[in-house]
């Protein structure tokens, strides 16, 4: 297969020593082993979140977003923008989107970049794709399971797909209320999918988890305890923001609730690394604060 | 204004009127036909005190000041949940971020709700050098009530530091260098500008 | 009449032939059954099948058919000889379809297909060949009351269709309610805006119709006759009256606006500014592309609420208890007309439940977009006082008392039937006693309508038509809309259900078909709907009947008078064919050429009983053939076995059940008798409107004569059936067979 190249928007979180470092390590492990190059939006910044709407209003985000494609189109001319983190994706597309919908907005955003001195034209053609759709649309299932030298054998994996790959634009073809391909993800390198797992695109609380712990922590709870019940030895996300409320809050959790929740929380990128024959530490797994530990033998045998 | 005058203000369009022009999406309200899936597709749904149905209809009702003052929009997670649901296919995330917005650059949203602070620490924290600062993030966050209750979030999440530290997903010197985009100046102009078209498409200048 | 020849023809296609022996039931039909011809073919129903039997007809002389086959549901069209005596042995979906194919079960199933052409010879014995109603009308004019909208498109349809038609309007123009209105609530893409009501053109249409004879100011004084041949006068204001002869009716009636008046809370009556929707077309109409002024000072409105189910949906005493269903488009319509003259104009709308029908649904997304405002409220009180208006109410939504301050208020009443006079109140107050909702509905009765007569039907059950429920005239609409208890007389339009114009063109479309399919049924001899085609029609013996009335009174069509000595005289024209006469006459005089007390009786009794030692009991189900039977026969077609030991006769209606099929079943030694009909009650699905009914009344009677003989009263038991019902129809049957079992056999067996 030939070399498949992207326009590549990180995201604040991918960053060395920030976190969702390890996924951004695994992310590169993976891509290497597919035949995919990323090439960095050079001086890309961040896409205001969803957060970012209280204080930034409309049009602030929509410039800060639209920056970013602007500088893709200028400097990966033809290449499709791929993020791997749900806000990022969701931040740019909806820019991309809205500024499609409105002469209005487009030519204040224009009128912005322009008055603030910026060198760049923003064309805004560029389609906005998540990591996910590259590896389903791309790759494909029969291409993803191509580079495998390991199989997953005999890990249960409770696919935890979350908000904000699922929603509002999601995979094509896939239900919001249950989608289907990280599961089959799972099942394509050789993990058995808890096909049914109850809390699949349920809330963790975003950015309400440093806001409102209390109400976030208790969706998160119920998340972990439905992937338990289930019969889940990890859980597996493609956002960073899903993997991080997770995982990090299990000991608050913990002592909140009087739960013993330990359940490691990973990237589909993650899975294939280890799958494609990559050591723990190329697919990130020294990252993960509750440690997949079945990951790390398969990768260590 | 009397109370009278008050209600006989109520079931009229001004405020529908004004949301439409100001409030992010806001045309759409109207449009809403009162079905109720999206107060009970939303995760924090029994958090709110008016839900997404019930903000629609306050508005239609001229219920200004109870909007505007509401703790309700700030529950939104940004989950969409009520967007895909919507048999009217209204962005209610989208709106409920507006109104939001709306009623902090009015001054009228609550001022110790904690999401608004925090999304204004977000906010400042990015706006400074174009990119995310995670650990100051945190600090300020913790530190927003003053220095003693910080040192109390701050002791009580070290816990989560700790881990983030160990597998170095938490930058510790970030503090005195965070690497944002090279030319944070224009950066920041380019916001200021863009506040600036805003306000003044919005009627919200000066 | 030429002599009687019998044939049977036994088919050894669809597996017939593999699981039943098929000789020994030609045997069978030979000696017992008495048939001159038996022939046996392997697939009956194709054109050799069919050819064979035209030929026995045609060359050999044979006057009566027997086939033992399938379903007399089944191929209908290839065993059509309509001139012959015609019956049919079910041995496909009654007998091997519904019997396991075992070794087991083969005795079981071969008596039963034994039985079965044993019924199917007593049966054809009794049988003679309908020759037609021979006093039948052919007039094939037809008379349309009402010139509204219904009942224009009802004449213009009927006309297109190259009938003569005479339409009778009581006021001095055509267009009914839908001519005081501004504009209607559109038809056509995209569903947006109002639109002009187009009725201006559909009454040019009918009076440049030369096939329409128009009557203005005119009502019909008189109605006699039947189907074919029906005797009316038409009386004008001016005194003159013409009679005229017609062979079917549609009435158009259409309906009166519920009275505001009856709503005092609402401030109806105490301000000018609160109006209903007619009042406020009239307003529209008056202003036309221009604002909207307020009745009690001329002001323009600024601002106006729609009430929506406004003594509607309720069941507070002189209140509708229906919803009228077009007002909640209707006041959509009427907030646009503010909103498309100024958008400033604040348009409140206040509903319980928002029911737009049809595409009412975009057009209810159009005045969202137009900025009307919607509420779910519950509006408890106008104030009128100082001439400002308060509308009161409870928001649903937020759960709170709220009030509006409007320069209008517009009060969405509901549609009042112009039904006629209600020949059965007294009957209607027994049927609903016990029942909230219907006590309800019958404070109707308080409702202002115009309480003359519609038809003035010269027949003895009264001068219009029936009221169904809540004073409409309907039979029932989903099974068989338009139809009447009269025929030859059918309803279209707000008279028959609340409706808005694009129904009502529908309905008056339904209507006039529906019509036409009377007068040419007429023309030929033979009934209406549901017996369509049917040229068989009832005699009676005179010499045993007593004049005892009861089928005058029970027939549910009005199709029989009584003559000066009491005996009935039975309008044939009328009939619909259902045989509750029959069923009904206690010294079984009443008969049909193709149906009659023995054709069934005879059946029942020629079933072999097999004595108490043998263990196979006996069970006699007679089942309505328009949804029980083929209940049975679906069952069958899906595979669903049951008992081997029932014997099933189609009858045409429950009500032509007469009770002596049931006590000489039990004499000749049945173990149990079911009894199958349509649902009854105010949701009845009987197709007969009565007989599924009076059935039930009936058989409730027999349990005095079981006790007499010292019979378990299990022994005859009556079911409601619907057609749907596939699954449950042969679980009924045998879980009946096995209560019997418990009880034990009758004891009367070998008597």
């Amino acid at each position: 297969m030939a070399k498949k190249e992207y326009s590549f928007y990180p995201g604040c979180s991918s960053e060395r020593k920030a976190s969702a470092s390890n996924y951004m390590v695994s992310v590169y492990a993976m891509c290497e082993k597919l035949d995919i190059q990323l090439n960095e939006i050079p001086d890309w910044n961040c896409c205001s979140a969803s957060i970012g709407y209280a204080e930034g209003g409309e049009l602030p985000r929509h410039v800060m977003n639209a920056r970013n494609i602007a500088l893709s189109e200028q400097s990966n001319s033809g290449q499709d923008i791929v993020a791997t983190c749900a806000a990022c994706w969701l931040g740019a597309k909806e820019t991309a989107d809205r500024l499609d919908a409105s002469e209005q907005l487009l030519a204040d955003t224009k009128e912005v970049l322009r008055e603030a001195g910026l060198d760049v034209h923003l064309k805004n053609e560029t389609p906005i794709r998540h990591m996910v759709e590259v590896l389903i649309e791309d790759i494909g299932y029969e291409g993803i399971a191509q580079p495998m030298q390991k199989s997953l054998e005999g890990i249960k994996f409770a696919g935890y797909v979350g908000c904000q790959t699922n929603r509002p634009f999601g995979v094509a073809g896939e239900s919001f209320e249950n989608p289907v391909y990280l599961d089959k993800m799972v099942e394509t390198v050789g993990g058995e999918a808890i096909s049914d797992y109850e809390k699949k695109v349920t809330c963790c609380g975003g950015a309400l988890a440093f806001s409102e712990p209390e109400k976030s922590q208790k969706q998160i709870k119920e998340i972990i305890e439905a992937a338990y019940d289930q019969g889940a030895e990890m859980i597996v996300t493609p956002c960073p923001v899903c993997q991080m409320n997770v995982e990090v809050y299990q000991n608050q959790i913990n002592k909140h609730y009087g739960t013993k929740f330990h359940m490691p929380v990973t990237y589909y990128s993650q899975l294939l690394t280890v799958a494609y024959g990559g050591s723990a530490k190329e697919a990130g797994l020294d990252g993960n604060i509750v440690r997949a530990k079945k990951l790390e033998e398969i990768a260590s045998k | 204004m009397s109370v009278n005058t008050a209600m006989i203000e109520k079931y009229r369009n001004d405020f529908l009127k004004e949301v439409e022009e100001n409030v992010e999406e806001g045309h759409w309200v109207k449009m809403c036909m009162q079905c109720g899936v999206c107060s009970g597709s939303c995760p924090f749904g029994p958090h709110w005190e008016h839900p997404p149905q019930e903000i629609f209809m306050m508005i239609r009702a001229g219920k200004r000041d109870e909007v505007l003052g509401s703790e309700s929009m700030w529950m939104c997670t940004s989950c969409y949940n009520c967007i895909v649901r919507c048999p009217r296919e209204l962005p209610i995330t989208h709106i409920m971020h507006g109104l939001a917005n709306y009623a902090h650059r009015l001054g009228l949203a609550p001022k110790m709700n904690p999401t608004r602070r925090f999304a204004k620490i977000f906010w400042d924290n990015i706006a400074k050098t174009g990119r995310v600062n995670e650990l100051g993030l945190s600090l300020n966050l913790y530190f927003m009530d003053g220095f003693g209750s910080g040192v109390k979030k701050a002791t009580a999440m070290a816990g989560v530091g700790v881990g983030m530290l160990r597998t170095k997903r938490l930058n510790p010197f970030a503090l005195v260098r965070h690497k944002g985009v090279q030319n944070p100046k224009e950066f920041q102009s380019l916001l200021k500008k863009a506040k600036e078209v805003e306000d003044r498409r919005k009627g919200l200048a000066g | 009449m030429s002599e009687t020849k019998t044939a049977m023809y036994i088919c050894n296609g669809c597996g017939l032939g593999d699981r039943l022996d098929t000789d020994s039931l030609g045997k069978l039909a030979q000696s017992e059954g008495k048939c001159t011809i038996v022939r046996q073919h392997d697939f009956l129903c194709n054109r050799d099948g069919v050819d064979t039997i035209r030929r026995d007809i045609d060359d050999d002389g044979v006057t009566h058919v027997v086939i033992a086959a399938c379903s007399r549901r089944a191929k209908t069209e290839a065993f059509g000889f309509d001139d012959v005596a015609l019956g049919r042995a079910n041995l496909r979906e009654g007998v091997i379809w519904v019997r396991p194919d075992t070794e087991e079960a083969r005795e079981t199933t071969q008596e039963m297909a034994e039985d079965y052409v044993r019924m199917a010879c007593a049966e054809i014995r009794y049988m003679q060949r309908p020759e037609g109603n021979p006093n039948t009308g052919d007039n094939k004019r037809i008379l349309v009351v009402g010139g509204g909208v219904s009942g224009m498109a009802a004449a213009v349809e009927a006309s297109k269709a190259g009938y003569e038609v005479l339409l009778v309007e009581k006021s001095g123009e055509l267009g009914g309610w839908a001519a005081r209105l501004y504009k209607r609530v559109p038809n056509r893409e995209p569903f947006s805006d109002p639109q002009d009501t187009g009725v201006e053109d559909l009454v040019k249409t009918v009076e440049h119709d030369k096939n329409i004879t128009v009557f203005l100011s005119s009502v019909i004084t008189r109605t006699s006759g039947a189907p074919g041949q029906f005797s009316v006068d038409i009386s004008a204001e001016s005194g003159t009256t013409s009679t005229e002869n017609v062979g079917s009716i549609i009435q158009a009636s259409g309906f009166s606006n519920f009275d505001a008046a009856r709503l005092p809370e609402l401030g109806f009556g105490a301000s000018a500014d609160v109006v209903d929707q007619a009042g406020l077309e009239l307003l529209a109409g008056k202003a036309g592309d221009g604002p909207i002024t307020r009745p009690s000072d001329g002001k323009e409105v600024a601002s106006v609420v729609f009430v929506q189910c406004a003594g509607q949906r309720s069941d507070k005493p002189g209140h509708l208890p229906y919803c009228s269903g077009h007002c909640c488009n209707t006041s959509i319509k009427q907030a646009m007309y503010f909103k498309d003259t100024n958008p400033d104009v604040d348009t409140l709308l206040l509903y319980s439940d928002l029911r737009t029908p049809g595409n009412g649904e975009d057009f209810y997304r159009s005045a969202q977009r137009k900025g009307v405002t919607f509420t779910k409220g519950q509006v408890r009180e106008v104030q009128t006082a100082n001439g400002a208006l308060v509308v009161k109410f409870r928001d649903m939504i937020l759960d709170d008392d709220a009030e509006a301050r409007a320069d209008l208020v517009v009060l969405a009443t509901g549609q009042v039937p112009n039904s006629g006079i209600d020949i059965e109140p007294a009957a209607a107050e027994d049927e609903n006693e016990g029942s909230g909702v219907d006590a309800a509905s019958n404070n109707n009765a308080a409702v202002e309508v115009p309480l003359e007569s519609v038809l003035n039907l010269d027949y003895r059950q009264g001068p219009d038509l029936p009221h169904l429920r809540h004073g409409f005239n309907d039979s029932h609409f989903i099974c068989f809309p338009y139809e009447t208890r009269r025929s030859g007389i059918y309803t279209c339009g707000p008279v028959r259900r609340p409706m808005d114009i694009a129904q009502a063109l529908e309905d008056a479309t339904g209507a006039a078909l529906k019509a036409i399919q009377a007068v040419e049924n007429a023309s030929l001899g033979r009934a209406a709907h549901p017996r369509s085609g049917d040229l068989s029609f009832p005699s009676f013996r005179k010499e045993g009947c007593t004049q005892c009335k009861r089928c005058t009174v029970e027939c549910p069509f009005g199709a029989i008078d009584e003559d000066e000595q009491r005996y009935p005289v039975f309008n044939e024209s009328r009939c619909r064919r259902c045989g509750t006469c029959m069923g009904a006459c206690p010294v079984r005089v009443i008969y049909f050429e193709s149906y009659s007390v023995d054709t069934v009786g005879q059946q029942v009794k020629a079933v072999q009983m097999p004595d108490e030692t043998e263990e196979k009991p006996r069970f006699l189900v007679l089942a309505c053939e328009n949804d029980a039977y083929p209940a049975l026969d679906m069952a069958a077609q899906q595979g669903l076995q049951y008992s081997p030991f029932v014997r099933v006769v189609p009858v045409r209606c429950l009500g032509s059940v007469n009770t002596i099929w049931v006590t000489d079943a039990l004499n000749s030694g049945y173990d149990g008798v079911m009894l199958m009909g349509c649902k009854k009650g105010d949701e009845y699905q009987c197709h007969f409107v009565k007989g599924s009914e009076m059935a039930h009344y009936r058989m409730s009677k027999i349990d005095d004569t079981l006790q007499q003989l010292q019979l378990e009263v299990e022994r005859v038991e009556t079911y409601e059936v619907e057609i749907t019902d596939i699954q449950r129809a042969p679980k009924l049957i045998d879980d009946y067979v096995n209560r019997v079992n418990e009880i034990g056999m009758n004891p009367f067996k070998g008597f």
